[in-house]
């Protein structure tokens, strides 16, 4: 008989805590089959950031740091900067990157740390209980935002990764979708030049994978797949952002 | 290299250098930029790494992830890039990450001054950061002192694997003094490495650094442990100096730039027949409280100067336990005391009857 599939040797057994239908879950596992695949588990250290994704430290089969609320690209800027021959990636939500981690993401992609960043895009503060994140749409309700985001109050949602692209410093950007396996294959494309980018010593590449968080958004995995496709892709394109010429 | 001039600031710098430091990581502020210009001048040449931060949020995060890679790393900031260190420091303290974090105080509160004072000394010995740590705080009070202190520091980081201060200040940081380097140069970073992040090669389980436990009991655990840590430290590394202390009738307790001022008032006081001495805590934290186990059979009351509003004076209080009364002589806001006026003072004390 012959195994036709098996999980990543990228994960560890532990299970993880993640509410049924999050698609933390396939980031995860993304993340896991890139570094098993080039070959890096043994050589790479991640850097956990402040969310839901916080015991991705439990997770991933590799050396881990755990990072205050948005500084997880200046711990990877220490490492890296530290031990260059390591592959060095961070793990952030939207609250994380997009709110109080602002400077940290933005400096890291302008000195062009060659770092990898997973930007996980719920568009909510998922481990908190459904606040209002700067990437939450307008209309959208959170907690915080009980009848739905008003432009009026808090802006409109940020479009981090067109920032970043923006950014000099930075090398690859590109935002992908995990509401379906034909994106989710696309996701792990895009993951994979992230990594060998870095590999390549190539710059700073980051990754924002549109996710799902039924339980923060009030609806069942299945709708909240769907609903990710409706609302979030219309409004944060998905596409390279940004990418070195190829020769 | 024998008996040269410098700051305080470059000697500090200079000191790291030779205690092994490879990385440094820091943001502008005054009056500390000529550790950091020193650095961006000298430790690419020695092969390490100097690395201008976006703030001092990032430079300490930075220093974090630096020190879990297993580099001899610092930073350096004044007062205010201090407060905002504080997040970070509660993690290094957390995770027992070893790491040296001078501060060049200023005055404050807010943005304050760029003058010299010594208003950290909660900053410097009470947390900012959250949660029970205690963070070894040492004093120089001479440039000599701040070259010896600084490679100390290192050895002492990784000893207990734990985050120290170096607490300077803007006098001491500028002024300029004859400092000889004479502890020799360490390389190699000390003792256990196995908590490094390396990379675990296929070889060993994956190697996690964190602070967060969820379950109380086991939260209570590790800080049931990092205090075990914590008293080792009180019982061994306190320090003092005594300077003419023992037959003292008035005891002055200052620290850094203001026991230098007050050992001044001490000699003329003495010259004057009045009996003065001084107690000069070279470690803030832990609070060398051995000197006070036994005071000077004569001495009737104690002094505490600082170049802030009161701050160690509550520490003094606890160390006299009452036996005698203690008094509190201060200036702040980047104000310099003169040796004349705390000799005045003293001398009022001791014509009204307080000594
Ligand atoms: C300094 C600080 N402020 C606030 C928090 C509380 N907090 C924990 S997780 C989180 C939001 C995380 O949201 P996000 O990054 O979107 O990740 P998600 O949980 O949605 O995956 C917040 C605000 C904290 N831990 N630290
Ligand atoms: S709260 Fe949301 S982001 Fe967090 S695990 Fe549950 S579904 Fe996922």
């Amino acid at each position: 008989m012959s195994v036709i599939f098996k999980k990543t040797a990228g994960l560890t057994e532990t299970d993880t805590h993640y509410c049924p239908g999050c698609t933390h879950g396939v980031a995860h596992r993304l993340v896991g089959e890139v570094l098993e695949e080039l070959g890096l588990l043994g050589d790479t250290i991640g850097c956990a950031s402040v969310g839901c994704s916080i015991f991705s430290y439990n997770y991933f089969n590799v050396d881990m740091i755990e990072c205050s609320h948005g500084r997880a690209p200046a711990v990877a800027t220490g490492i890296k900067r530290t031990v260059p021959g390591k592959t060095v990636f961070t793990y952030q939500g939207d609250g994380d990157l997009a709110a109080i981690g602002t400077a940290e993401i933005v400096h890291a992609a302008h000195r062009g740390e060659h770092i990898t960043v997973i930007f996980v895009n719920n568009a909510i503060y998922g481990m908190t209980g459904g606040q209002m994140a700067p990437t939450t749409l307008s209309g959208q309700k959170a907690t915080t935002a009980p009848t739905g985001r008003n432009a009026e109050l808090s802006g409109m949602p940020l479009k981090m990764s067109e920032m970043i692209a923006e950014v000099p410093g930075a090398t690859y950007v590109e935002r992908v979708s995990l509401h379906h396996p034909k994106y989710i294959r696309k996701a792990k494309k895009a993951i994979l030049r992230g990594f060998t980018y870095q590999l390549q010593n190539r710059g700073f590449s980051m990754v924002e994978l549109l996710s799902t968080c039924p339980t923060g958004w009030g609806l069942a995995p299945v709708a909240a797949l769907e609903w990710l496709g409706n609302n979030m892709i219309p409004y944060y394109p998905l596409g390279v952002l940004k990418a070195p010429e190829e020769v | 290299m024998g008996r040269t001039l410098m700051k305080g600031n470059e000697a500090m710098a200079l000191a790291a250098i030779r205690g092994g430091c490879t990385h440094f990581f820091g943001y502008p502020i005054t009056p500390q930029n000529e550790i950091p210009e020193l650095f961006a001048r000298e430790l690419p040449k020695a092969g390490g790494l100097f690395l201008q931060a976006e703030s001092e949020i990032a430079a300490v995060n930075m220093l974090y992830g630096s020190a879990a890679a297993g580099a001899r790393a610092m930073t350096s900031s004044s007062s205010p890039g201090l407060a905002l260190m504080q997040e970070g420091i509660s993690m290094l303290a957390a995770t027992e990450i070893p790491c040296v974090i001078v501060n060049v105080m200023r005055g404050g509160p807010g943005l304050g001054t760029i003058q010299p004072a010594q208003s950290d000394y909660f900053q410097m010995t009470r947390g900012g950061g959250n949660g029970d740590y205690r963070i070894i705080s040492l004093a120089p009070a001479t440039v000599q002192e701040s070259a010896e202190m600084m490679q100390k520091a290192f050895d002492l980081s990784h000893k207990y694997r734990t985050p120290v201060f170096l607490v300077s200040d803007g006098m001491l940081g500028q002024m300029m003094e004859p400092v000889e380097f004479l502890i020799p140069p360490s390389t190699k970073p000390a003792g256990d490495q196995s908590w490094v992040l390396s990379g675990h090669q296929g070889r060993r389980p994956p190697r996690t650094i964190k602070s967060l436990r969820l379950d109380p009991a086991m939260l209570e655990n590790h800080n049931l442990k990092l205090q075990g840590k914590y008293s080792r430290i009180t019982r061994r590394e306190s320090q003092f100096e005594s300077y003419r202390a023992d037959d003292a009738e008035l005891l002055f307790c200052a620290f850094g730039s203001a026991a230098r001022i007050v050992k001044n008032s001490v000699d003329d006081l003495r010259q004057n027949g009045r009996r003065a001495g001084l107690i000069r805590p070279m470690t803030l934290w832990p609070f060398p409280f051995p000197a006070f186990r036994v005071l000077p059979e004569k001495c009737k009351s104690l002094v505490c100067v600082e170049m802030s509003c009161g701050q160690m004076v509550d520490d003094v209080r606890l160390a006299a336990g009452g036996r005698v009364p203690v008094h509190f002589y201060g200036r702040c806001g980047g104000v310099i005391p003169e040796p004349a006026e705390l000799s005045e003072y003293a001398e009022e004390l001791i014509v009204g009857g307080a000594v």
